[in-house]
C-alpha cells in the first residue's frame, strides 16, 4: 500500500548486490537515466541545490536588492530563530495546537463519510460521492470567502441555524462570533478546512471496497457486532491509508498559510491566534525581506517536518497493518 | 407438496398441512419483515446523509443566494433568505417602506411616511387618496414588507470590477502550458522507472517520493534569489519552467498505472524493431490514456488554485495575476460589497466545477491511484 511500503521496498531493491552490468543490461540503464533525466535535472536544480543553498542563507544577512551588501552573520539569525524571537514560539504553538483539533476532527470526518458512502444501504451511492467531493473541487480561495461569508455572525446561515434550530438568540452581531472570538477561532478554521477532505474520503472510500468481505461473514457468524466489525476488521485493514491521509495531513497543516492570510492578512487576528508559522515565514522572507533570516525560519520548518513524519513512519510498526507483509 | 400418501391417518395429513401452511406463513412473514428491516435501514441511512450533505453544502447555498442579493438586503438583518428588498411605495414624490401594520386586528400592508416615537403615519397603497391613516405604537416593532428581488446584475458587476476576463485568460493559459508540461514530463520519467532496471533505481525512487513529504517553503527562497537574479520575478516564467521537470505525485501515480500494462505489446514492438522512444510514444501512451487524463486534471486543478507561488512571484504584477490572487485582492478592495464577492466566488468555481462533473470517473480513479496501491 501507498508510499509507505514503496519507500521500504525501494530500499529494499537498492540494498541489492553490486555486480558487474552486461552489456544489455548496460544499454538499459542508459535508457533508464535518458527516461528520468528530466527529474534528475530538476530534482538537483529545484531541491537538491536549493535546500543547501537555503542552509547557506541562514548563515547569512541577505540582501536582495544589493548583493554586495550581503554579509556573513554566523550563527546570529539561527540564535534570533531559537531563543529570541518571540513570533517562532508563538507561530509553532498556534500551528501545534490548531493541527491537534483539526487534525482528529478532519480524519474522523473522512472516515464517517467513507464508512457511509460505503454502505450497500445508501440509495443513490454514485450521486452522494459526487456531491461530497465537489467542495474540493472549490478553488481555495473561494472556499475562504464563501465560509467567511456563512460564518458571518448577523448574516451568515450558520448562525440563522442555529438560532432555528435552539432558539438561542445567536444570529447578531454580538452572536456567536466564529471568526473573531479566540476561544472558537480553531473550530471555525477547521469547519472551513473541512471542503478539503474529498480525497482522503476517496483513499478511505477505496480501502473499504479494498476489505475482503469472507473477513466479515466470518466475523458475524461468529457473532461479532457491527462496531466490534468495525474496530477488528475495518479500522485495522484500513490502517495504511489511514496512516497516509495522516501523513499528507501532518505535512499540510506544516504548510498552513492560505485560510488565515486570506481571512485576515497575516494579522494573526484575534490576539495572535490565527499567527500561524508560515505567516511568520512569508513576513519575514517576502514582506521584510529578511531572506537569511527567512531560510532558518524554513531549515527549522524542515527539520520539524522530517522530525514527525519520522516519528509517524517509526510508530507505523504498531498499529499500521500491512496485508502483504512478507518482507 | 405432492398428494397424501393414502395410507396416513388423516389427522395425520391434516396437521401436515397446517404446519407446512403455517411454516409458509412464517417465511413469507420474516422475508416482508426483512425486506421491511432493510428498507427502513435505507430510508434511515440515506436520510442521514442527506442530512449531512445539506449541512456540508450549505455554505454553497449561502454563497448562491448571496449572490443574487442588493447591498441593501445583505445588511439587513430583518431581510428574509431569499433575494428579496423592501416593497416601496411612492406617494407625493417620496419612496417609503411598506411595513405590515396591525390595525383592529388584522395586518395591513401600509406605507410609513412619517415617524413618530410613540405614534407614525401611514398611507394605505392601495388607497393612496383615501386619510392618512394614524397607528398608536413603536414603528421599529413593525416588521417591513419584502417582495422577491433576484439581482441577476450582480455577475457581470462582479465581472467587470473583478476584470474577470483577465484573470481568466492568465489562469488558464499558466494551467494549459504547465498541464502539458506537468503531464508529459511525469509520463517520461514514470517510464523510465517502471520499466528499466539501472543502478541506484531503489534509492533514487525513494528520494522522488520523499520530496512529496519536503516543505516547499525549504527551497523557496534560495529559488526566488536566482529567479530574482535571473529577472524573472514579475513574470510566470518561476512558475511555468519547474513543471518542466516532473513532480513526485505525479510520476508516482503514472508509474503505478505503467506497471499494470502487460509487457508482451512492448516485447513484440521491440522484437519489430522500435527503439524505447518509439515503444514509450506508440505503445505506452495510448494504454495509459485514463491514468494520463488523471494527471492532467490533477495538475489543472492544482494550477488553477495554486496561490503561495501567483503570490510571492507576480506580487507587483496586477495584470499577469491569477483567478486566486485575483479574487483574494477583489475580497480586500470590495468587502463592503459581500453580495459581489460572493458573485465572483461562484464565477472562478464554475469552470473547474464543470470539468470535474464531466470527468469525474477518471479523476476519482486516479486519486485513487496515488493513494491506494492496486
Amino acid at each position: 500500500m501507498d508510499y509507505v511500503t514503496e519507500i521500504q521496498s525501494s530500499l529494499a531493491t537498492g540494498r541489492g548486490r553490486r555486480k558487474r552490468l552486461s552489456r544489455a543490461e548496460l544499454r538499459e540503464a542508459r535508457w533508464g537515466y535518458a527516461f528520468i533525466g528530466l527529474w534528475l535535472v530538476g530534482f538537483s536544480a529545484f531541491y537538491l541545490l536549493p535546500m543547501a543553498a537555503s542552509l547557506v542563507f541562514s548563515f547569512f544577512n541577505l540582501d536582495l536588492l544589493e548583493p554586495s551588501r550581503s554579509s556573513f552573520v554566523g550563527l546570529q539569525n539561527w540564535r534570533r530563530l531559537l531563543f529570541e524571537d518571540p513570533r517562532v514560539w508563538q507561530g509553532l504553538r498556534v500551528t501545534f495546537i490548531f493541527a491537534a483539533i483539526s487534525l482528529p476532527i478532519g480524519m474522523f470526518f473522512a472516515l464517517f463519510l467513507a464508512v457511509l458512502l460505503n454502505s450497500a444501504d445508501l440509495i443513490g451511492r454514485n450521486l452522494f460521492r459526487t456531491l461530497f467531493y465537489a467542495p474540493t473541487m472549490v478553488p481555495v480561495v473561494a472556499g475562504i470567502l464563501i465560509w467567511s461569508g456563512v460564518l458571518n455572525p448577523a448574516t451568515g446561515w450558520v448562525n440563522q441555524l442555529i438560532q432555528w434550530a435552539t432558539g438561542f438568540e445567536v444570529a447578531n452581531p454580538q452572536g456567536i462570533r466564529w471568526l473573531d472570538d479566540a476561544r472558537i477561532i480553531y473550530l471555525s478554521y477547521t469547519m472551513i478546512g473541512i471542503w478539503g477532505v474529498g480525497n482522503a474520503i476517496l483513499y478511505n472510500l477505496a480501502a473499504l471496497q479494498g476489505v475482503p468481505s469472507e473477513l466479515y461473514e466470518a466475523a458475524k457468524i461468529d457473532g461479532a457486532s457491527w462496531f466490534r466489525r468495525l474496530r477488528s476488521i475495518t479500522l485495522p485493514m484500513i490502517s495504511p491509508v489511514i496512516f497516509y491521509n495522516l501523513v499528507l495531513s501532518v505535512v499540510g497543516l506544516m504548510q498552513y498559510f492560505q485560510v488565515p492570510y486570506v481571512l485576515n492578512g497575516g494579522s494573526g487576528y484575534p490576539e495572535g491566534t490565527t499567527f500561524f508559522y508560515l505567516i511568520h515565514f512569508y513576513r519575514q522572507s517576502f514582506q521584510f525581506l529578511n531572506m537569511g533570516y527567512g531560510s532558518a525560519i524554513a531549515w527549522l520548518l524542515f527539520v520539524i517536518a522530517l522530525s514527525i513524519t519520522a516519528t509517524l513512519f517509526a510508530t507505523a510498526k504498531y498499529w499500521v497493518y500491512y496485508a502483504g507483509e512478507r518482507r | 407438496m405432492g398428494r397424501p400418501h393414502p395410507t396416513m391417518p388423516l389427522y395425520g395429513e391434516a396437521a401436515v398441512a397446517e404446519r407446512a401452511e403455517r411454516d409458509a406463513r412464517a417465511v413469507r412473514r420474516a422475508r416482508r419483515d426483512a425486506v421491511t428491516r432493510s428498507l427502513i435501514v435505507k430510508v434511515m441511512m440515506t436520510s442521514v446523509a442527506l442530512v449531512v450533505l445539506l449541512l456540508y453544502l450549505m455554505p454553497l447555498g449561502y454563497s448562491i443566494v448571496t449572490s443574487l442579493m442588493s447591498k441593501e438586503q445583505v445588511n439587513d438583518v430583518q431581510a428574509p433568505v431569499l433575494p428579496s428588498s423592501r416593497v416601496q411605495f411612492e406617494y407625493q414624490g417620496r419612496n417609503y417602506d411598506v411595513m405590515r401594520v396591525p390595525i383592529d386586528g388584522e395586518m395591513r400592508d401600509l406605507a410609513l411616511v412619517r415617524r413618530g416615537r410613540a405614534a407614525s403615519t401611514f398611507v394605505d397603497p392601495a388607497d393612496p387618496m383615501a386619510a392618512e391613516i394614524e397607528w398608536e405604537g413603536a414603528w421599529r416593532t413593525l416588521k417591513p414588507v419584502y417582495e422577491s428581488d433576484i439581482r441577476w446584475e450582480n455577475y457581470p458587476r462582479a465581472f467587470r470590477f473583478i476584470n474577470f476576463a483577465q484573470l481568466l485568460r492568465n489562469t488558464l493559459m499558466y494551467a494549459i502550458i504547465t498541464t502539458i508540461a506537468a503531464t508529459s514530463s511525469a509520463a517520461i520519467v514514470a517510464y523510465g522507472f517502471a520499466r528499466f532496471r539501472f543502478p541506484f533505481k531503489g534509492v533514487l525512487f525513494m528520494l522522488l517520493i520523499s520530496t512529496i513529504i519536503l516543505p516547499p517553503q525549504a527551497t523557496l527562497v534560495p529559488q526566488y534569489a536566482v529567479f530574482f537574479r535571473l529577472g524573472w520575478v514579475g513574470t510566470w516564467l518561476p512558475l511555468i519552467i519547474p513543471t518542466f521537470f516532473s513532480n513526485a505525485y505525479n510520476v508516482f501515480l503514472l508509474r503505478q498505472y505503467f506497471l499494470t500494462i502487460p509487457t508482451e505489446l512492448e516485447e513484440a514492438a521491440r522484437v519489430d524493431g522500435a527503439g524505447p522512444i518509439r515503444t514509450f510514444v506508440s505503445v505506452i501512451l495510448p494504454q495509459a490514456v485514463p491514468a494520463l487524463i488523471a494527471v492532467s486534471l490533477f495538475h489543472f486543478f492544482f494550477a488553477w488554485n495554486d496561490f503561495f507561488g501567483p503570490l510571492i512571484y507576480l506580487a507587483g504584477s496586477q495584470d499577469l495575476l491569477p483567478i486566486s490572487v485575483g479574487l483574494f485582492r477583489f475580497n480586500g478592495l470590495y468587502s463592503s460589497e459581500p453580495q459581489l464577492i460572493q458573485a465572483a466566488s461562484i464565477m472562478t468555481m464554475l469552470i473547474p466545477l464543470t470539468i470535474f462533473f464531466f470527468a469525474q470517473r477518471f479523476f476519482m480513479q486516479g486519486v485513487v491511484i496515488t493513494g491506494v496501491d492496486k
